[in-house]
Formats: structure tokens, sequence, C-alpha cells
């Protein structure tokens, strides 16, 4: 399975992304600069964290208008997983192909710690090797994670099932503890955790591993046909 | 040319954590009227006369300059600087 690690200006957590396919699922990935990319040889993108462009104007607006994008949206469109992280959610909240935007922490500080996560969901293809209501320790490093949207667009995502991942113990002020959140079709998940952070012992926690194994082994049923 | 000023802020309703940490300090230093303190944004730019300024200006904000989620915008238009 190939997976690309989109980089922009500014990026930071695209090497951590390369190391965890590479290193710790034992897939191959690339690094693609964002100008000029092809996209159409990979079975999976990942919107790596950082800063892109410096976090000018808003987190994630500018690298959200950038022509790699169009080709994001209608590999999105066709069913390729797509996975934000961090600034890579940022942009695609920016970007619509997932709803509501990021605010400031509510207690205005970068925070840079480990933090509980509850798997909502397992029956997404970026959870499946997870338990339903499973406990992960998965690293946060964001001044703006504080997940915000309106009343309705909450409810839909309830109603829609689309709330993936919450803090057992809310850091930033996010609506409804909401840390990470897939579109309706399942395939885009965008969430302010690093599972790329987590993928050995030696990194802390070895917890974010199995969301690059879900990933692998929908792809492996999807496309991979043994007789 | 045209001066274009835009004022971005965040939507009435939305928790501004900035805002609220600058109006505790302005509260705390002596100014203890203020209230409905918002931090925003403000963007200044030329376009050439003949641009059809409010329709770009609004195009630029509903693109990019501003998030509609939580944002909203006002701007202004000063006819004839020259160039």
């Amino acid at each position: 399975m190939k997976f690309a690690v989109i980089v922009f200006p500014g990026s930071n957590c695209d090497r951590d992304m390369y190391h965890a396919v590479r290193d710790g699922l034992g897939e191959e990935a690339d690094l693609v600069w964002y100008e000029n990319a092809n996209l159409a040889d990979y079975d999976a993108i990942l919107l790596p964290g950082g800063f892109s462009y410096g976090d000018y104007l808003r987190s994630g607006a500018i690298a959200s208008v950038s022509n790699v994008l169009n080709q994001i949206k209608q590999k999105a469109e066709t069913g390729t997983p797509v996975l934000g992280v961090c600034n890579g959610f940022q942009i695609l909240l920016e970007t619509g192909l997932l709803p509501g935007a990021m605010l400031r922490n509510e207690k205005l500080k970068f925070m840079c710690h480990y933090e509980t996560l509850v798997v909502e969901r397992n029956d997404t293809l970026f959870t499946s090797g997870y338990e339903k209501g499973q406990e992960i320790q998965i690293p946060i490093a964001h001044g703006e994670g504080n997940y915000y949207c309106d009343d309705a667009t909450l409810e839909t995502l309830q109603q829609n099932n689309q709330i993936v991942f919450t803090y057992k113990n809310n850091p930033n002020g996010s609506r409804a503890n909401i840390a990470g959140i897939v579109n309706k079709a399942g395939n885009v998940l965008g969430m302010m955790p690093h599972p790329e952070r987590a993928v050995e012992d030696l990194l802390g926690s070895k917890d974010g591993l199995a969301l690059f194994q879900s990933v692998l082994h929908h792809w492996r049923e999807m496309y991979v046909t043994t007789s | 040319m045209k001066k274009v000023r835009i004022f971005i802020t965040l939507k009435e309703g939305v928790l501004d954590p900035q805002g609220k940490a600058v109006q505790e300090a302005l509260q705390a230093n002596g100014f203890p009227e203020v209230a409905d303190t918002r931090v925003g944004k403000y963007i200044e730019m030329s376009l050439s006369d003949s641009a059809d300024v409010a329709q770009e200006v609004q195009r630029m904000c509903d693109k990019l300059l501003a998030n509609p989620v939580m944002e909203e915008y006002s701007y202004t238009v000063e006819e004839g600087i020259k160039s």
C-alpha cells in the first residue's frame, strides 16, 4: 500500500507521519511536495501537522486553497482514505471536506502532552483495529484545537455518527469533547491528536499504530484478492 | 485606485478567548467599564478602479479571508486614491 504524505511550507510532522508508515506499519510512503504533486498512484493521503504557511490568516487557510487540495477532494470523492492530523485536520476543515472550524484553545495555551481518547466508533476504516469505547493514549500538540461548530452541525454529526474520537478530559474546550470526526462517507478523518507520534513503545505509547493498521487492513480487504 | 479596508471578527455567540483575556487585562488595569471585547483582523488592500469592488471583496472574504463557520466581516471602500 502506498501513502502520500503531503508537505506544505511549514509542515513539521511530515517526517513523523512518514516514519509511522514506513517503520511502524511497514508500507510504502512518499513525502510529496504540494506544488505540482501527482496523487494518482497513491492509495491513501496523509495531511501532516505543523504550521503550513506559518498559520497566516487562519490555521490551514492558505494551504486549503492550494491546487493540491483539488486533487485531494477528487480522491476523497472516489473513496480514497484521507487522514488529516492537527494542522492537517485544520486544512480539511478550511477546505470544507469536514464541517466546523478551530478556535484557539480555551485557555489560550499551546498544549503538548498525552491525552486519553475514547474510541467512539470502531466501524470506520480508520478504527477497525480498536474496540468500541477503548481508551487510548495519544499525544496532542496544538494551540488552536478547540473544535467549534453550530448546534445544527453538531446535531448532524451526532445523527450521522461522524464523531470518531472524543477526549476523556477535554483539554481545549472542544464542543462535545470532539477530538476527531469523519465525513459522511467515512473515508476522510480529521483529528487533532497525533497517532503518528504513538507508534512504538519508545515514544511512550503505540496506541496510534492500530489506526494505520486499520487503514491497511481496509485496503487489503478492498483491493487484494487471494486465491 | 480604490482603498479597501476589511474587518474580520468572530461571530457573535462564538467564544473569543483572546478577547476575553484582553478585556480582563483592561479591567484589571483601571478600565472596569470595558465590556464585549472582541479581537479580530484588519486587512487593507488597493484595487484598480475598473474592479467591481463590492462583489470582488465579498468573493475574497467568502473564499479565503474569512471563515464563515466562525467569522463575520465588514468592509469600507475609499474611492479615488492616486496610485
